[in-house]
């Protein structure tokens, strides 16, 4: 499976993917795509990364455990739930604000904290068995 | 629900010992032992704020308050003081004061004393809660912390084998009774429609009458007999006594355990007055009361003969509670408050003589009074109390007992006979536990014993005096406790009257002949002891080792069970599932005849032939391939080619998600089945493979049936408009899948997503144990 143009190719298509599912991901709330999605789709670049070129390079390049990710994530769509106490409304309440940024006006909301948290916990947990079954075909 | 005037002081009350066991570990650590004086402030004010209530609960007063809990399940956080929950709520906090003082004293220098002090000041918070809760999901509530709580400060010297057993077994006892109880609640709610106690007591017949009243009885009674130690489920209370002194003296003797005994006086008016109550309540408490002081004879460790003791007045309050009539429940009021205090007590005074002589075992103790004169007091001063002697609280308790319960017919002679030899047998062990140290010949122990200090005499002190005091100005307790108490229990206004002057009369006859029964039984009570000691030797089972073989007996169970379930073929595994899942589909809809129609066949495009062709390919490769890497990866076609049969009926985020979910499942399969190392092709025998071809096909048949069946039930387009509507105003967004996934549907997906992290975390674990049982199974055989 390890060929050279397996190898060659496949930094650029995790690249690609990986960009891919950000994209999908912040789209998700107005076109099909959003974090569940995203997750995948990233989860599967890592995959590919990984049968391509080896677990350590992947595991350099994430940086973090992917688990440590994923609980991240968990913790993430959690307090974006928690931050509607300081409005006093229900848990879990969608909270919007606009905000400018380099002069284009951005929704911003707790929602999307809350996607994002899915796509982490997605990311991480997927990774992270990938990988580690990955490791054992070396071992 | 309306506001009550002092409803926040209360509602902080009933916070503060929380509070206080949150800064209990700082303070310690500042102030070391000394600590315990500011700690007691909190249960002190507490006590001053209760004795708030004494005149208005004294003129016929119930406080009823609370705040909304789940409104929309109507369950409120509430309370009711009345003279029932005033008097606990008083004995709680006034001995939880003297306790908190008494363990600064006797777990000094204790490398955990803080952690002590917070359990217990959780316990206090936990009871107190108990007894003035009026939402039932409030007593339950507080019902189990006490049973937690009370594991916390029972397995509090955790090192030690013989604490942590009798910590499980109290908290495995009273947590069933309390889940019993639970159910019991319930059935109340369903039978009375109430959801309070102040509720039930304003309807009591309704309960009565109901024909749930058998079940409630049976499941309240399992709450109630559990936690206040009753036969045959004593035998964790004397276990208990692993426990430090002071947890002893407060939680099993003055306070937790006289919970059953508190939920039985608080349900008495609503389902007490039938045959079934009248005769479960006495016969259960006899019986209780004569076991358990035979077993107090049989020991010769202070605080286990104190502990039987307990066992056999919970008995005796039980008895004169299920009697029935005004006078008995007036006793038993009358007991309840004098065996706190002189329970409490003499425990203390037991908890003292050990720390300073360090023994409690009676045969090695002995002419301690000399040195210890303040400690000898309290402990007299208790043992008068249990004795029933004049001029303390236990003698009004007892002539009570003895006016209520008489000759009247066979039934209450035969109580009356019950109560005399267990009090008579209890004055002989009380005055063992308060004499044998003190007077004789002076015995070497294993300290040198002189008096304790005063954070530690104080508090049985303390409690005999106000037992004495008690019963000096008895018309001002009986106003002011008694009283309320007894309307309370009885559901109807009532007045005591008796007092230190005793009427002459049968019971005072009866109250002479116990005492001097009681002498008799002191005199002989070594005698006594060789001869029950004989006796349980040849009896050699007990409940206690009920508990442990039922234990061991589900243990065992258990491994059978998995023996049998667990057969560690994966292949086995995934056949049961399977057929379970084609079993739990297709039995419904035969066994209700809900067999879908004939479908009309739909018009089918080229293109759609097109990707369905693919999909049967994709079939017709898994099962024509060789081996297992080819099967997984063509099982992808077909996956594949549902995806874009999704997308091109119009559902891309469902087509979306399939791809992915398709991709990731070939790549971890592929990856799998190179970890399992298995042989490439299928060498299962044609029989397996056709009961695997069989489930499969059946598993297939029952979904395409079930899916069809649910396309023809009329679509309730309800909440799809009502989304599709209010995604965009509500929600800022367009797509109405994602909406619903973080937005309308959050807290699921919350849910989900912390279910997909811990399997994953799990499936992790499994990855890395793998390799080292296969080392280590290498280097067997290699061995």
């Amino acid at each position: 499976m390890r060929t050279v143009i397996f190898r060659t190719v496949a930094p650029y298509l995790t690249s690609l993917m990986l960009l891919f599912s950000v994209f999908v991901l912040l789209r998700g709330h107005n076109e099909p795509g959003g974090g569940f999605i995203g997750g995948l789709i990233a989860a599967s670049a890592l995959a590919i990364y990984g049968i391509a070129c080896g677990v350590a390079p992947v595991r350099r390049a994430v940086y973090f455990h992917p688990m440590a990710i994923s609980g991240f994530g968990l913790l993430m769509a959690a307090l974006s739930g928690v931050f509607s106490i300081f409005f006093q409304v229900p848990l879990l309440t969608g909270l919007w604000a606009k905000v400018s940024f380099l002069g284009v006006e951005l929704d911003l909301s707790t929602v999307l904290f809350f996607d994002i948290g899915v796509y982490l916990v997605v990311v991480g947990s997927i990774t992270s068995i990938a990988l580690a079954l990955e490791e054992r075909e070396r071992a | 629900m309306d506001v009550v005037e002092g409803q926040l002081i209360t509602a902080l009350i009933l916070a503060l010992p929380f509070a206080g066991a949150l800064v209990a570990p700082v303070l310690v650590r500042w102030f070391g032992h000394n600590a315990a004086w500011l700690l007691a402030l909190l249960p002190l004010a507490a006590f001053v704020h209760f004795l708030g209530f004494l005149g208005p609960v004294a003129a016929g007063e119930t406080v009823v308050a609370g705040y909304p809990w789940i409104p929309s399940l109507g369950v409120d956080f509430s309370w009711l003081i009345d003279g029932l929950s005033l008097t606990f709520a008083l004995l709680i906090t006034g001995i939880g004061t003297l306790i908190v003082l008494y363990s600064g004293g006797y777990l000094k220098g204790h490398p955990h004393q803080g952690r002590f002090l917070s359990f217990m000041l959780m316990f206090m918070g936990s009871m107190l809660g108990l007894v003035v809760a009026d939402s039932f999901l409030t007593l339950f509530v507080f019902w189990e912390l006490t049973s937690i709580t009370s594991f916390l400060l029972i397995g509090f010297d955790h090192r030690r084998e013989a604490s942590r057993r009798a910590a499980l077994q109290a908290l495995v006892v009273t947590g069933l009774g309390g889940l019993a109880l639970l159910a019991g609640l319930l059935v109340i709610r369903a039978a009375t429609g109430a959801g309070a106690m102040s509720e039930l007591l304003a309807a009591p017949d309704l309960l009565r009458d109901s024909p749930l009243y058998l079940a409630a009885f049976l499941l309240v009674l399992g709450g109630a007999f559990t936690k206040s130690a009753q036969f045959p489920f004593h035998f964790w209370l004397p276990n208990a006594m692993e426990a430090p002194t002071p947890v002893s003296a407060y939680l099993h003797s003055a306070t937790m355990v006289k919970a059953g005994v508190y939920l039985v006086m608080r349900l008495n008016p609503a389902m007490g007055d039938t045959a079934l109550w009248e005769t479960v309540l006495p016969v259960f408490g006899g019986t209780t009361l004569i076991v358990g002081t035979l077993l107090a004879v049989r020991q010769t460790d202070l605080k286990l003969m104190l502990a039987y003791t307990t066992v056999a007045s919970l008995g005796l309050l039980v008895m004169l509670t299920g009697f029935g009539n005004k006078l008995a429940v007036a006793a038993a009021v009358l007991y309840l408050v004098a065996h706190s205090l002189f329970k409490g007590g003499l425990f203390m005074v037991a908890g003292l003589v050990d720390h300073e002589s360090g023994t409690r075992d009676i045969t090695r103790l002995g002419g301690l009074m000399r040195a210890m004169p303040i400690t000898f007091a309290a402990a007299v001063l208790g043992a008068v109390s249990m004795g029933g002697l004049p001029p303390l609280f236990g003698f009004l308790a007892k002539e009570e007992m003895y006016a209520a319960l008489g000759f009247a017919d066979g039934w209450s002679t035969l109580f009356t006979i019950v109560a005399v030899v267990g009090n008579a047998l209890m004055f002989a062990v009380g005055f063992a536990v308060a004499l044998k140290p003190f007077l004789g010949e002076k015995v070497e122990t294993p300290k040198h014993a002189h008096e304790g200090p005063a954070l530690m005499w104080l508090g049985p002190l303390t409690l005999g005096l106000v037992a004495l005091a008690a019963a000096l100005w008895s018309q001002t307790s009986h106003r002011f406790v008694t009283d309320p108490m007894t309307s309370a229990v009885y559901g109807e206004p009532a007045t005591v009257t008796i007092s230190l002057i005793p009427h002459v009369g049968m019971a005072l006859y009866l109250s002479i002949g116990t005492v001097a029964l009681g002498i008799l039984a002191y005199l002989a009570l070594a005698r006594g002891r060789a001869a029950m000691a004989a006796t349980l030797a040849a009896i050699g089972w007990g409940p206690d080792r009920g508990f442990d073989q039922a234990v061991g007996g589900t243990v065992r169970l258990s491994y059978a069970v998995t023996r049998v379930v667990q057969s560690g073929r994966l292949d086995y595994y995934m056949l049961a599932t399977f057929a379970v899942f084609a079993l739990a589909l297709l039995v419904p809809m035969l066994a209700f005849g809900d067999l879908p129609t004939q479908p009309r066949f739909p018009v089918i495009a080229f293109y759609e032939w097109t990707i369905i062709l693919i999909a049967a390919f994709g079939l017709w490769a898994v099962l024509r391939a060789r081996n297992r890497l080819t099967a997984i990866v063509s099982l992808g076609i077909q996956g594949l080619a549902l995806a874009v049969l999704f997308m091109l009926l119009g559902a891309p985020d469902l087509s979306f998600t399939q791809f992915m979910v398709e991709t990731l499942s070939v790549v971890i399969l592929a990856l799998v089945m190179t970890r399992l190392r298995l042989s490439p092709a299928d060498h299962r025998p044609t029989p397996e493979k056709l009961t695997g071809m069989a489930v499969a096909g059946v598993c297939g048949l029952a979904l395409t049936l079930i899916l069809l069946r649910v396309t023809q039930i009329p679509f309730d387009g309800e909440l799809s408009a009502f989304f599709a509507e209010h995604a965009r105003v509500i929600a800022h967004g367009r797509n109405i899948v994602n909406v619903i996934i973080v937005d309308y549907r959050a807290l699921d997906t919350l849910g989900e997503i912390a279910v997909v992290m811990v399997a994953g975390l799990a499936i992790l674990a499994l990855v890395r144990i793998r390799p080292r049982r296969r080392r280590d199974a290498a280097a067997q055989t290699e061995g």
